[in-house]
C-alpha cells in the first residue's frame, strides 16, 4: 500500500470517529427538540402540575432547579474560589497540601448518589435542615467545589510567575499582587470552572434525591427550608413513576433543562471571550 | 576612592538554594550616585546578590542567607523591617520587560496606588517625572491610555524603569536591562541611566563585559560566587589585579 493511501484511510477512520461522536448526541437534542416543542406553550412553563401532573405545567420545577443553581452557586464559589487562592497563592508543597489536593480530585470522581447520601446524613438529618432547598443547595454545592477549585486553582496557576514577582518588586503585598493582578487574569479560567460546576448542579438527580426534591409539590417554596421540586427529578419521576403520562409533557421538560444547561453554558463562553480578549499576554 | 557613607553595605553575606551554595562571604560598598556594575559569566551570583537587596528572594522557598545587608546603615533582614517599604525604596528592573496588564498610565501608577495614593494631580504629575527620567514620556505621551504590551520591546523595558521611578526609589536595581533589546533601544537605556545617577543610586547587571566597562563607576567581579575583585571601572578593565578578571575581561573565558 503506498503512503497517501494509507494517509487518507486514517483520515477516513478519524473522521468516522469524530462522526460517531457527533451523530447520537445531534440525535439525541433533535429528538428533543422536534418532539418537546409541542408540549412547550406559556402554560407550560408559568403554571402549575395538574391532573397528577398529566396536564398543566412545571412551573414550580422550573423555579426549583433555578433557586437549587442559586443556592449552591452562594454556597460554592466563595468556598471554591478561596479554597484555590490558597491552594495556587499561599500553601506551601508540604504533604498536607499534596493530600488536600489529591482528596479534591478523588471527591470529583465520586459518584453523585454517594454526595446524596452524605448530605442526606449531614445536612437533613444530624444538623437538622430537613428536606429542604438548604440541605440540596449544600449538598450540591459540595459535589460541585472540586470541579470550582481544580479549574480555579488551574487558572490561578496559568498567571505568569512574573506578574507576582514585579508586583512585590514595585511594593505590592502578596495580596495586592492577587487581587489587582492575578485574579483579574485567572478571571476567565475561573468563570469557566464555576458555570461547570453550576451546570453540572442543575443538572444532577441523585444529590437532591434524598435531601430536597419534591416528587408533586404544585406551589412554590416559601423559604429555604422548604421542600421544592426541580426539573431533573421531576423529569425521572414522570418517565418512569407516572403510568399514562403523555410524551410530549416528557420531552418538554427534558427540552426546558436542556435550554437551561445550554443557555448556562452559553453565557459562560460569552464572559470567557469578552475576558480573553481584554487579556493582555 | 570612595568618599562619605556607601548607600549600601553588603557585609559578609553567604547564601544558597536547596544547599547549593550562590554567594560565599561577599562583602562590598555600594557608593550613592553612582552606576555600581555587577559582572562575570553566567552562574556567579550577580542576579542573586541583586535580588537580596530588595528582598525579592523572600519569595523563593528553600533558601539560607547569612550576613547583613544595609541600606543608609539600617539592616534590611532586621525583623521589624516593613518589606513592601523597602521594596518601594530598592527598586528593580528584570531583564525581560514585564509589563503588566493594563495600559502604560496604569503600569507606571501601579505602585503608587498600592501604596494608597489617590490624589489624581500628584498621579499625573509622577507619570510625567518618571516617564521623562526614564527617555520615554516623548513616545507615549499621546499613547497614555494604549495596553502597555503594544509598546516596542525597547519602550516597555524604558516603561518598567519609569515604573520603578515612580515610586522615587533611593536605588535603583537592574538585572540585565537591555538583554532583549537592539542595539539602539539599548543605547537609549543607558543614556537614561546616565541621567538618572544625579539622584539614584544604580546597581546594574550588564548583558556583557563592553556594557560594564561602558556604564560604570563602579565595578565588582564576580565568579561562581565569589566577589574576586571590586573597584573603580578604569583599574578593574584596564589594569585588573586577579588573573581571573584578566582572563574574563580580555575574552579569554565566559
Amino acid at each position: 500500500m503506498n503512503r497517501s493511501l494509507v494517509q487518507r484511510l486514517g483520515f477516513a477512520l478519524l473522521g468516522l470517529a469524530a462522526l460517531i461522536v457527533v451523530v447520537p448526541i445531534l440525535f439525541v437534542i433533535l429528538t428533543i427538540i422536534v418532539r418537546g416543542a409541542q408540549a412547550i406553550d406559556w402554560e407550560f412553563l408559568v403554571a402549575m402540575p395538574r391532573d397528577g401532573m398529566k396536564a398543566g405545567g412545571i412551573f414550580p420545577a422550573i423555579v426549583g432547579t433555578v433557586l437549587l443553581t442559586l443556592g449552591t452557586a452562594i454556597a460554592a464559589i466563595p468556598v471554591g474560589v478561596g479554597g484555590a487562592i490558597y491552594l495556587a497563592e499561599y500553601a506551601r508543597d508540604t504533604w498536607l497540601t499534596r493530600a488536600i489536593r489529591l482528596a479534591i480530585i478523588n471527591l470529583a470522581g465520586i459518584p453523585s448518589v454517594v454526595y446524596g447520601l452524605f448530605g442526606l446524613g449531614l445536612f437533613v438529618l444530624f444538623l437538622q435542615f430537613g428536606t429542604s432547598i438548604l440541605a440540596g443547595s449544600l449538598t450540591l454545592a459540595i459535589m460541585t467545589l472540586p470541579i470550582i477549585i481544580s479549574a480555579a486553582e488551574e487558572a490561578l496557576r496559568a498567571v505568569p510567575t512574573e506578574f507576582r514577582t514585579v508586583s512585590a518588586s514595585l511594593g505590592g503585598t502578596r495580596w495586592q499582587g492577587i487581587r489587582y493582578i492575578v485574579l483579574p487574569q485567572a478571571l476567565p479560567g475561573i468563570i469557566t470552572g464555576v458555570i461547570l460546576g453550576m451546570l453540572r448542579a442543575a443538572g444532577e438527580t441523585a444529590p437532591i434525591l434524598f435531601t430536597v426534591a419534591a416528587f408533586f409539590l404544585p406551589r412554590l417554596p416559601q423559604s429555604a427550608f422548604d421542600q421544592t421540586m426541580a426539573l431533573p427529578y421531576h423529569l425521572y419521576v414522570i418517565s418512569t413513576q407516572v403510568p399514562g403520562m403523555p410524551a410530549e409533557i416528557q420531552y418538554g421538560t427534558a427540552l426546558v433543562l436542556l435550554a437551561l444547561i445550554l443557555s448556562m453554558s452559553t453565557v459562560a463562553s460569552v464572559i470567557r471571550s469578552y475576558y480573553r480578549r481584554r487579556r493582555q499576554w | 576612592m570612595m568618599t562619605g557613607e556607601p548607600k549600601i553595605r553588603i557585609d559578609g553575606v553567604s547564601y544558597a538554594y536547596d544547599g547549593k551554595p550562590a554567594l560565599h562571604d561577599v562583602t562590598l560598598d555600594v557608593p550613592a550616585n553612582a552606576v555600581t556594575v555587577f559582572f562575570g559569566p553566567a552562574g556567579g551570583g550577580k542576579t542573586t546578590l541583586l535580588r537580596l537587596i530588595n528582598r525579592l528572594n523572600d519569595l523563593v522557598e528553600g533558601t539560607r542567607m547569612s550576613g547583613r545587608i544595609l541600606l543608609d546603615g539600617r539592616d534590611i533582614y532586621a525583623p521589624d523591617t516593613d518589606v513592601p517599604d523597602l521594596r518601594r525604596q530598592v527598586g528593580m528592573v528584570f531583564a525581560l520587560p514585564l509589563p503588566l496588564p493594563g495600559t502604560v498610565r496604569e503600569n507606571v501608577i501601579y505602585g503608587l496606588k498600592l501604596a494608597g495614593v489617590r490624589d489624581r494631580a500628584r498621579l499625573d504629575e509622577t507619570l510625567f517625572r518618571s516617564l521623562t527620567q526614564a527617555a520615554l514620556w516623548e513616545e507615549v505621551k499621546d499613547r497614555l491610555d494604549d495596553p502597555a504590551s503594544a509598546l516596542s520591546g525597547g519602550q516597555q523595558q524604558r516603561l518598567c524603569i519609569a515604573r520603578s521611578l515612580a515610586l522615587e526609589p533611593k536605588v535603583l536595581l537592574l538585572d540585565e536591562p537591555t538583554s532583549g533589546l537592539d542595539p539602539i533601544s539599548t543605547g537609549k537605556v543607558e543614556e537614561s541611566l546616565f541621567q538618572l545617577k544625579q539622584d539614584y543610586t544604580i546597581v546594574i547587571v550588564p548583558h556583557s563585559v563592553q556594557q560594564a566597562a561602558r556604564v560604570a563607576d563602579y565595578a565588582a567581579f564576580f565568579l561562581m560566587g565569589d566577589l574576586i575583585e571590586h573597584r573603580p571601572n578604569k583599574e578593574i578593565f584596564t589594569t585588573p589585579r586577579d588573573q581571573r578578571t584578566e582572563d574574563y575581561v580580555t575574552g579569554r573565558f565566559g
